[in-house]
């Protein structure tokens, strides 16, 4: 199938990017996105130009790396699935596809669909752990039972993969969803109690610093969130957030 | 600096004299050699060392104190120790964590320690060595630590904790896995293994990993391959994905309160040494294409496995040797490179653009059942979508595990499994266009829920397609995000078809050599997780990869390193203006800026995929002689046409993924030789290593156990062939039998 | 607390909740109006409602505040969300996940805001003058024919600009009324329902009300 890719272009952080037409014959249908990407890329190779630089590493639709806002939607149009697992059998041949990199303050682009997501590891080092030292004594780890229905909560909300959908798709780039899943796996958890309150004002502080938006509790986030967090988890921060500082 | 120049390190002075550096420092100790410190390393000036170019002055001679001595648990001609503890095999962890030298905690503050990677290994590695006090730099080439590719691990890690009482222990953990690798593990690191196994359990679930729970709230396991016990603790399919982010939060902890310092989207090109000891790296910044100088007392490369010499692979795109590849080419030996696991479950490769292969979890084998069609008129009506799988009779299906294996049958270990999947599919009876693939099918597993549940419930067994019904939701339940993501890539629903899989290069058993406290052969360097070799022998069981990973990273390097850095305690900071960094820096300069100058005209991937085919084809899941000479010079070929053709567009100090891409593949050109001679060398079949020429009549691995019952470690020759160095292999508490799944 | 995201959200639940109370209160007592009994119920809550001193020197300054404050925050985080994408998207599918009102309180708002000026003018501020600058006489009984007199001499224009603010309101309401209660903590049970229900029956309720005096008022 032929495809007309409209993708952005820049630089680096500091000069100006535009989006650049690309007519891509050849095409598969068994292809992922990123390997249409890479065909791409490996033709722009041969006629001797720079290559689409775009961030993916396990192409299993579980580390996190790739991005890519597709035709207006984050990871592109099919619901709970990232862009290295989106297959171009979901596009029409002819079809015209924009590829933006995920856009917000608190994410630099550094280069053409790549952008700078650290923000979102000073929001975890902010206080998204359970201060625990490598003993190799620690309590057996069935002493402690925990009811299925929190285990399977609190694992729903830790399956995050910190890809930044939530705040490319949030028309106020926040990343309450992101945050919130981390409070809320731990918050569930025994082993999460003690650090409770200071772990949900430290993180949440952070957020702020970082330049994400507050929320309006739209619901983008959840729907374009490849692994289906539930916007439950912003509630249960909201609570976590409003009690810690009841109780501070 | 032209100064210092002038002047002799001590690895240069021992070198000069024939002598051992322990000698040199001893005498600079005494005062009989001058000395002077710069940036907390022995200098030794000239006209010091110009008297002992008079042999009569000479007052080195008696010495006998070699660093590097004859072992008599090592072979004659392995010239390192292994540092094997004495003692029986399970004391011997403890007596050596008794006796190995400490750091006082005033002291850790003053030392610095280089993590390159931040897998399970490195992330639990920093974390720790952070929590007792060392000062830590840690780097990764993705752009948060928490990207690293064991997040991708799916089924699950093993740990004796017998919670489920069906007999498990520490022994029988430590026994299943010298089996499951063939006989070619050390055999008190693996029993190490087995016991730290249980503290990774509890300290995760302390870090609020959520496991898999029972409705009692307690901890649930289930089985995998190779095994008879139910050992493996899961977070469903993402339990690599849990436990990384465990590490994680750990090293964040750390992080916060500035005890690591962070370098992402830093990879490691050079390797520093000081001395003879590692003191630093040469590291790029991937953003600004900077070359960045990193110093320290030692330096810990935990960058995972090499999967990726074969492009297709189920490792991550960016996974890579180099920094492996760098230390074994400044004099780390190179263990066992051909000891590869080809996982039998992973999606078949659908076109000539595939960039990568994914696995569909082992776990899968615990209710699929694998077949071909028994009659090659049906695979090509198959091929041709003439016939659908499910029209082909069950006496026309050759359940081809079950016939060979019926003890084990589906889950039989890997290697096993994927040898037979080949074997199949080379005689022609494989399922899809390309003739390499094989059904795994459900559809039996689904009746027998159905039946089960319909039982339960009291409805009516009679019913087919009510028990199709309740079988489709057990399965569901299981294996729901797995069918899931099987449909996403084939577009094909395997609760209606069977799927279709082939074998898949997994992990990499092979990796640097280390001794027991896991140190390479270069002092202060240290390999751990899958980058070194020591635990997986020549096959790896399923679940015990992040098993290493942590158990390496959270419980045995942080003691083992202590040991080395005892004696590190008054060196003070290195410094990276010492001429070791420059000429470090100057290498690794040189090599990139010659591809960015190179007037090729071929993109680096193109040579990727040429080598990943050479492998795949003649380094695969078997081997010979023929094929594996010609592998090395096809691979020879590859390499000078790489360098000569390759093309990499873009700048040196900027932002250039190609040029990333083409430092990595020179370095997987230079391994894929390695493999390739360490494959011929080793005439056996052992584990996932299986030479055509080693087979009994059933086509079964045929062990050499008189030749071949040795570590192959390979130590780097520059300008001439590697010298392979044979370190024997001692079995104390395991006979050496044949393996047996029958 | 209050400086931070969540805290300025938390302002703009609490304030909204308790605007769709009064709207709640409101609403029942507009209701009163339609009942048959020649405005006589309507004139004895509406007599009590103005003249009250709790009502008037408490809960009405109250009222207002919460308007300022629920307007001023919703300015402000809108201005703050702006600035949080330097670069906006080429192509930003909205149908993807977020419903119309959700994304655009601030449009809904700003009309309601309108609405309310226009409010004010029409009743509260007449209110004002015939009580505290002209000082007229009580009359417990002159509600009712006001609010008549109001929607018959609007005209049909007034009778349009009121049913279309209130189904903005509406709309409003349909994203504001689960919302603060997610701001707040709150998300179990069938909110979402209840959410659909109430943004649907009190616009309509008042636009019952001012359709019925239009049209009713018209025939006399």
């Amino acid at each position: 199938m032929k495809l007309n890719l409209k993708i952005w272009r820049q630089k680096n952080n500091k000069s100006k990017g535009m989006i650049h037409d690309y007519v891509l014959d050849g095409v598969e249908e068994d292809m992922s996105f990123l390997e249409m990407l890479d065909y791409l890329n490996n033709k722009l190779l041969n006629e001797g130009k720079e290559p689409v630089a775009f961030d993916h590493d396990c192409r299993e639709g579980i580390c996190g790396s790739c991005s890519l806002f597709i035709n207006g939607v984050a990871h592109g149009p099919e619901k709970g699935t990232t862009t290295c697992q989106l297959h171009m059998r979901k596009f029409k041949d002819g079809e015209t596809v924009y590829v933006e990199p995920f856009r917000a303050k608190a994410f630099p682009v550094i280069k053409d669909l790549i952008v700078d997501r650290s923000s979102f590891d000073r929001i975890q080092q902010a206080g998204a752990y359970i201060s625990v030292n490598t003993s190799g004594n620690t309590q057996d780890a069935n002493s402690i039972p925990i009811p299925k229905q929190n285990a399977d909560e609190a694992f729903n909300a830790a399956t995050c993969i910190g890809c930044g959908a939530c705040v490319a798709s949030c028309k106020n780039s926040s990343a309450m969803l992101f945050t919130s899943a981390k409070v809320s796996q731990f918050s569930l958890l025994p082993q999460g109690q003690v650090e409770r309150e200071s772990r949900v004002l430290n993180m949440v502080n952070q957020m702020d610093l970082e330049g994400f938006g507050a929320c309006t509790n739209t619901g983008a986030c959840e729907a374009q969130c490849p692994k289906g967090i539930s916007v439950k988890n912003i509630a249960r921060m909201n609570r976590e957030y409003i009690m810690a500082n009841v109780k501070k | 600096m032209d100064k210092d120049l002038k002047m002799f390190s001590i690895g240069d002075l021992a070198e000069f004299l024939n002598v051992s550096q322990k000698t040199i420092r001893r005498h600079i100790n005494s005062g009989k050699i001058e000395s002077k410190k710069v940036g907390g390393v022995h200098r030794i000036p000239i006209h010091s060392v110009r008297k002992f170019l008079n042999p009569n002055e000479s007052i080195l001679e008696n010495d006998f104190d070699r660093d590097i001595n004859m072992d008599n648990k090592t072979s004659q001609s392995f010239p390192f120790q292994n540092k094997v503890p004495d003692g029986p095999m399970e004391q011997k962890w403890s007596n050596h964590k008794r006796n190995i030298n400490l750091v006082s905690p005033a002291n850790k503050r003053l030392i610095d320690v280089i993590v390159v990677g931040t897998g399970l290994a490195g992330a639990s590695a920093s974390a720790t060595l952070a929590e007792l006090g060392y000062n830590v730099k840690s780097f990764c080439f993705q752009d948060s630590s928490r990207r690293a590719h064991s997040i991708a691990a799916q089924g699950g890690i093993n740990a004796a904790k017998n919670y489920q009482g069906d007999g498990d222990s520490v022994y029988r953990l430590f026994y299943d896995t010298v089996k499951g690798g063939d006989y070619r593990s050390r055999e008190a690191n693996v029993h190490r293994l087995a016991e730290v196994s249980t503290n990774i359990i509890d300290q995760c679930v302390a870090q609020g990993v959520p496991f898999a729970r029972d409705y009692g709230g307690l901890l649930d396991n289930r089985s995998f391959g190779g095994v008879l016990v139910s050992r493996t603790f899961y977070a469903k399919g993402q339990t690599g994905q849990q436990l990384l982010l465990g590490a994680y939060s750990a090293m964040n902890r750390q992080v916060n309160r500035g005890k690591i310092k962070m370098y992402t989207r830093h990879e490691m090109l050079e390797l520093v040494i000081v001395d003879g000891k590692a003191r630093g790296i040469i590291a790029r910044n991937l953003v600004s294409g900077k070359l960045e100088r990193h110093a320290a007392h030692a330096v810990v490369i935990a960058s995972g496995g090499y999967g990726n010499v074969f492009f297709l692979s189920t490792n991550a795109m960016g996974s890579n040797v180099t920094a492996a590849w760098k230390i074994h080419k400044k004099g780390a030996y190179f263990a066992n490179p051909c000891f590869t696991q080809i996982h039998p479950t992973c999606i078949p490769v659908s076109g000539e653009n595939q960039s990568k292969l994914t696995l569909m979890s082992e776990s899968l084998r615990n209710d699929g059942r694998i077949w071909v069609p028994k009659n090659k008129t049906d695979v090509k009506k198959i091929i041709e979508k003439k016939l659908k799988p499910t029209d082909i009779k069950e006496e026309d299906r050759d359940y081809y595990l079950e016939r060979r294996y019926p003890a084990f049958g589906n889950l039989v270990p890997r290697d096993v499994a994927s040898r037979a999947a080949k074997e199949r599919c080379d005689a022609g009876y494989g399922v899809n266009k390309t003739g390499e693939a094989v059904y795994l099918d459900f559809y039996s597993a689904i009746i027998r829920y159905g039946k089960e549940q319909a039982h339960t419930k009291g409805l009516d067994e009679n019913n087919k397609e009510l028990i199709e019904k309740l079988g489709k939701e057990i399965i569901k339940q299981k294996y729901g995000n797995l069918f899931e993501m099987y449909e996403k890539i084939t577009d094909e629903n395997p609760y209606e078809t069977p799927m279709m899989i082939y074998p898949a290069v997994h992990y990499t058993m092979g990796g640097v050599w280390v001794d027991y406290n896991l140190m390479t052969t270069i002092p202060g360097c240290y390999a751990i997780g899958e980058a070194n070799f020591s635990d997986h022998g020549a096959n790896r069981l399923g679940a015990s990869a992040l098993m290493q990973g942590l158990a390496d990273g959270y419980f045995v390097l942080p003691y083992t390193i202590g040991d080395y850095l005892s004696s590190d305690i008054r060196t003070g900071k290195i410094s990276t203006d010492l001429p070791e960094f420059e000429v470090a820096e100057k290498e690794a300069f040189d090599k990139l800026n010659y591809f960015i100058q190179n007037k090729g005209s071929k993109p680096v991937d193109y040579f990727h995929k040429k080598l990943g085919r050479i492998m795949w084809n003649k380094c695969g899941m078997s081997r010979n002689k023929d094929e594996l000479l010609e592998a090395i010079s096809e691979i020879k070929k590859l390499k000078e046409d790489f360098y000569k053709n390759v093309f990499v567009p873009g700048e040196l100090f900027d932002f250039n993924e190609e040029l990333a891409k083409a430092g990595r593949v020179a370095d997987f050109l230079e391994l894929g030789e390695l493999f390739a001679k360490d494959a011929l060398e080793r005439e056996e079949s052992c584990g996932g290593h299986f030479r055509e020429e080693h087979q009994t009549k059933e086509g079964e691995a045929l062990r050499d156990d008189e030749n071949y019952n040795f570590v192959s470690a390979w130590q780097f020759k520059e300008n001439s062939e590697p010298m392979l160095h044979k370190e024997i292999l001692k079995f104390e508490s395991v006979k050496l039998k044949s393996r047996s799944y029958k | 607390m209050l400086n931070s995201s969540i805290g300025r959200k938390l302002i703009m639940a609490l304030s909204g909740a308790f605007l769709i109370i009064f709207l709640t209160q409101h609403l029942l007592i507009n209701l009163t109006s339609l009942i048959p009994d020649n405005g006589k119920l309507f004139n004895i809550i509406s007599h009590f409602m103005g003249n009250n001193p709790v009502v008037q020197f408490v809960l009405q300054p109250i009222l207002i505040a919460g308007v300022i404050i629920h307007f001023t925050m919703g300015m402000y985080l809108e201005v703050l969300n702006q600035r949080t994408r330097q670069v906006s998207y080429i192509v930003y599918s909205g149908k993807s996940g977020a419903s119309w009102a959700s994304r655009n309180m601030i449009i809904s708002g700003l009309v309601i805001l309108a609405f309310l000026i226009m409010h004010f003018y029409d009743f509260w501020v007449p209110e004002m003058v015939y009580k505290y600058v002209e000082f007229n006489p009580l009359d417990e009984n002159r509600y009712f024919h006001e609010l008549q007199e109001k929607f018959y001499k609007g005209g049909v224009v007034k009778v349009i600009m009121y049913c279309v603010s209130f189904i903005l309101l509406g709309l409003h309401l349909s994203h504001g009324f689960s919302s603060s209660l997610q701001s707040m903590g709150i998300n179990k049970g069938p909110i979402k329902l209840i959410t659909v229900l109430f943004s649907v029956l009190v616009p309509l309720g008042f636009i019952i009300i001012a359709i019925f005096h239009y049209t009713t008022t018209n025939i006399h």
